[in-house]
């Protein structure tokens, strides 16, 4: 007699692990995302992973000696306190300008809120350097303000005040549109209610409006913290004495050719980037109140009569800081020998679509190949991570997040180091730069992405499997096109970056592909200030156009 | 061809300690007919109709469609269409697109996939939207076209979670019917889930009732109503009274049971085994109890509802709640708190419970 349990049932043979199940079950897409992961590693994770260790690993092995050494030297401590310094004041500057452009666009009567919000997204279309070249213009040594106006012979315009005057400008934009999201989706009937229980303005203000907008304020600090630390454009060109990380690595490696002090500095970069972003995505972005309901909130706009006026005035200011600076760099492009001979010209554009047209193709022809490479990884990834929890997901993940978290300048230096040897002999060609252009822009791609996924009705991509389609085709023919606004944002993100960016670049171009950014930088270097004011001219415009384009694009695409 | 066999299905989500969302679920769905499953929200319906699908995994058991084992066959390789909740229609593609989507997988002639298509679109009165976005179509317009989708690729089981809970009241009965016809005259084995008990009833060949991802009974709309096998179906499938009783007398046919010192029915024994004195609990559906002058019952009002074709009693039979309709309410006038009623019950439909809360014991009746 045989007893059988009748408790558990046997086993089924075949049947696999639920991981092992999900592989199975799609093996193209598997295979896909594999072939990412493993790019992502090799082209986002390794380089910094190199660095690091360059940091601390000399020729001989890991020298305890020389990284004291190098640490003891007072450039290393001088420029880590001058990036902090800087960041942090930018910061809080920026954050408050935005604050003060959001309030004022979504809570008052300001009159000309369209004016001022397309002025207001200028600097985020351009080359963060454009502002430190019109500053040079306007207030260097023959300054148009300086000495034209002036009559100052000896002003100073290097240094910290300048910087911060700069990067507090070019990022008050990020702060802008950071506050004012979260201020159009706080419902006003929250004011109206404090209001209505006899609150003052002031009340109001600061005891709802205020605490409600307090994570895109702390959001935002960190998030100009960041790009303030990883600017390499403005320190180099304005930063004088005033050396910061980003300009240290750089002339560690390019100027004294001491690669192990390049790389400890750009990795120190990393502690106040990751500390930031970290704080950010893990504390910061879990404490907004505002709920994600898809349909947006009423907006009553309460705040008119006197309170308006300071506060338009104070918004205007800054338009016009960013107009002037702006419409000097066009009138420069135009200008013989600013501040000497000023008679109009179109010269300096000559120069740049004869001798310099080069560079311009580059840029054009580079970004043309990185930005859909970029969004279109970004839509993917995202699709793999929120859709498809395939075994392994983390490294992407924070690989990443990783390479968005990291200055482009360890990027730049990683790059240089990993690719410079078989098998992977990349230093000099297209494909090296073209690679740091998606590596660096894909993060946004992705947040965008997956925030759209998590909207998107997971049964409409069932019924697609369910009616036969493979996940990869599913992805192509039904994710992808609900991704459209996802995918034009990170279009947009990705072109503009990759058209603007230059502290990763600078490392990686070579004299066959040379990127805009980079002679411009050149340029305003040896003073040629006309030719780089040309070439700045023609950078924004043309992202202008294109961005026009893509929308309009969107628009008649969308119609249906 | 394509019956459909749950054996032994059980399925454990990942992380939820100890909760098992269906449990050693056994469940035949014959050929061409449809089956409702049928519950309480979190009863476990959905994660059975997805294991069918193929979006779950079974933790064990295993699931066959026309005898051909599918438990770990992937969804795009099952041959089944889903109808669902929201419909999910593709929004980026017209109402033909969406139809279409499906027949292109199949890699037919061309001719026969444009047949195919507008021969559906006509079945379901779509010709004249087909060039339209689904998003500008009315609700039960947006419907059809995803049970259009969901056939047009002649699949050998057709799935529905919940279609028709967007709709409004009226246009959800009309749907409902169309569905049902549509399902019959194609003959496709059918598994419908429903949280509405009447739109179970109306719809199914067989209803199965779920609870704690167990079946509490699995069988025809009318013995699912009249003859629930455990109180939780009584109540479950509409109002009904689960009233305490003894019996009284037992002979070859029927069974006298005694609910109070004013009640007592003699029913049809049916086969069953009673015992002299056995305590039973008997069900009165509210609609089988009316006011009757010459009524032998006797009941005191607790509570009154005007819901305007009848009136609601919440009454107290000698300590036991039971709850009654009276839609002849304009004869005799509405009835005060406290005042006792003289009723009558028609005990033909009273239905005696199995002793054992798990038994399928309506089909033995
Ligand atoms: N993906 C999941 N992960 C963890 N638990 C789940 C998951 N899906 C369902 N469950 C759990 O399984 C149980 C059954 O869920 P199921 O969705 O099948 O219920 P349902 O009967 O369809 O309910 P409703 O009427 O609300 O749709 C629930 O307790 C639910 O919380
Ligand atoms: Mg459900």
């Amino acid at each position: 007699m045989t007893l059988v349990s009748q408790a558990t049932p046997p086993a089924r043979s075949g049947t696999s692990p639920a991981f092992l199940r999900k592989i199975v079950v799609d093996p193209w897409l598997f295979g896909i995302f594999a072939l990412v992961t493993l790019s992502v590693l090799v082209f986002a994770a390794l380089p910094i992973f190199v660095v690091m260790k360059q940091a601390v690993v000399t020729d001989h092995g890991f020298d305890l000696g020389v990284l004291i050494d190098t640490l003891s030297q007072s450039f290393v401590w001088t420029s880590f306190l001058n990036t902090l310094l800087l960041g942090a004041t930018s910061a809080v500057i920026a954050t408050a300008a935005g604050f003060l452009l959001a309030f004022c666009a979504t809570r008052t009567t300001m009159p000309g809120k369209t004016f001022v919000h397309g002025v207001a997204l200028l600097p985020i279309i351009s080359p963060p350097f454009v502002m430190a070249l019109a500053v040079v213009i306007l207030f260097g040594r023959s300054g148009l303000i300086t000495r034209e106006l002036l009559g100052i012979r000896n002003a100073n315009v290097y240094g910290f005040h300048s910087l911060v005057l700069i990067q507090s400008l070019a990022f008050t934009p990020i702060a802008y549109l950071n506050i004012r999201g979260m201020l159009q989706s706080i419902d006003t009937a929250l004011e109206d209610a404090s209001a209505s229980l006899g609150a003052s303005r002031w009340t109001t203000f600061s005891r709802v409006t205020l605490p409600l907008v307090t994570p895109a304020i702390l959001s935002s600090t960190l998030l100009v913290f960041v790009k303030s630390v990883e600017d390499f454009g403005n320190p180099m060109l304005i930063g004088g004495n005033y050396n910061t990380l980003a300009v240290e690595a750089y002339s560690q490696m390019v100027g004294y050719f001491n690669l192990q002090a390049g790389a400890l500095l750009a990795s120190l970069m990393l502690v106040p980037s990751m500390t930031a972003f970290l704080i950010h995505r893990y504390w910061v972005s879990k404490r907004s109140y505002v709920t994600v309901t898809g349909k947006p909130s009423t907006q009553t706009i309460r705040i008119s009569g006197g309170v308006v006026v300071p506060l338009t005035l104070g918004c205007y200011a800054i338009v016009a800081a960013i107009l002037l600076f702006y419409l000097t760099v066009v009138y420069v492009s135009f200008t013989k020998l600013p501040g000497v001979n000023n008679t109009l010209t179109l010269d300096h554009y000559a120069t740049v679509f004869t001798a310099g047209f080069q560079t311009l193709t580059n840029s054009l022809l580079l970004a043309g190949i990185a930005t859909p490479i970029t969004a279109i990884a970004g839509m993917l990834i995202a699709y793999l991570l929120i859709r498809k929890a395939f075994p392994g997901s983390f490294l992407l993940r924070w690989a990443t997040l990783l390479s968005f978290a990291a200055p482009g300048t360890i990027l730049g230096i990683g790059y240089v180091s990993t690719f410079n040897a078989a098998p992977l002999l990349l230093t000099g060609t297209a494909f090296i730069v073209v690679a740091a252009m998606v590596v660096k822009n894909l993060q946004v791609g992705i947040e965008a992405g997956s925030n759209q996924l998590r909207q998107i009705d997971k049964s409409i991509e069932e019924a697609s499997t369910i009616l036969g389609a493979s996940n990869t085709r599913t992805f192509f023919q039904v994710t992808l096109p609900l991704l459209k606004p996802a995918l034009f944002t990170s279009l947009s993100y990705a072109l503009t970056r990759s058209l603007t960016t230059l502290s990763a670049v600078i490392f990686l171009v070579s004299a066959n592909w040379t990127l805009i950014t980079v002679t411009i930088l050149s340029q305003v270097e040896t003073l040629k200030l006309g030719v780089a004011a040309a070439y700045c001219s023609i950078l924004v415009f043309v992202v202008l156009a294109i961005l026009a384009v893509m929308q309009l694009v969107l628009n008649s695409a969308s119609k249906r | 061809m394509s019956k459909v066999i749950f054996s032994n299905i059980t399925k454990r989500f990942p992380g939820v300690a100890g909760a098992t969302a269906v449990d050693r679920l056994n469940l035949t769905i014959e050929e061409g007919t449809l089956v409702t499953l049928l519950g309480p929200s979190g009863c476990g319906k959905t994660t059975t109709l997805r294991m069918l699908a193929g979006f779950e995994t079974p933790s064990d058991g295993t699931i066959t469609i026309g005898g051909r084992d599918v438990t770990n066959v992937p969804v795009n390789a099952r041959n089944v269409g889903m109808v669902f909740q929201s419909y999910a229609l593709f929004p980026h593609m017209t109402v033909r697109e969406n139809v279409e989507y499906g027949v292109r997988l199949l890699s037919l002639p061309k001719a026969e996939m444009k047949d195919r298509v507008n021969t559906i679109l006509e079945t379901m009165a779509l010709a004249q939207y087909a060039d339209r976005s689904p998003s500008r179509l009315s609700g039960g317009q947006q419907q059809r076209v995803a049970l259009a989708r969901a056939v047009v690729t002649q699949p050998k089981v057709l799935l529905f979670d919940e279609p028709l809970s967007n709709l409004d009241a009226q246009l959800r009965e009309r749907m409902r019917d169309e569905l049902r016809a549509i399902q019959l005259r194609l003959g496709i084995t059918s598994l419908y889930v429903t949280h509405d008990q009447s739109e179970a009833m109306a719809i199914s060949d067989r209803v199965v009732v779920m609870r704690n991802g167990v079946i509490e009974q699995d069988d025809s709309p009318l013995n699912v109503y009249s003859r629930p096998g455990t109180g939780f179906v009584a109540e479950f499938m509409g109002k009904a009274n689960i009233l305490n009783g003894k019996v009284e007398a037992v002979d070859d046919t029927t069974v006298s049971v005694r609910i109070a010192s004013t009640v007592a029915f003699a029913l049809a024994r049916n086969g069953r085994d009673f015992k002299l004195g056995q305590a039973v609990r008997c069900v009165v559906r509210p609609e089988h109890i009316r006011v009757d002058a010459d009524g032998t019952m006797e009941a005191k009002v607790r509570r009154v509802v005007f819901q305007g074709a009848y009136v609601e009693y919440l009454t107290d039979l000698e300590g036991q709640e039971c709850v009654f309709l009276d839609t002849d309410y304009y004869k005799s006038g509405v009835a005060e708190v406290g005042q006792t009623l003289k009723l009558s019950i028609d005990s033909r439909p009273v239905w005696v419970l199995p002793e054992t809360e798990t038994a399928t014991l309506g089909k033995a009746a």
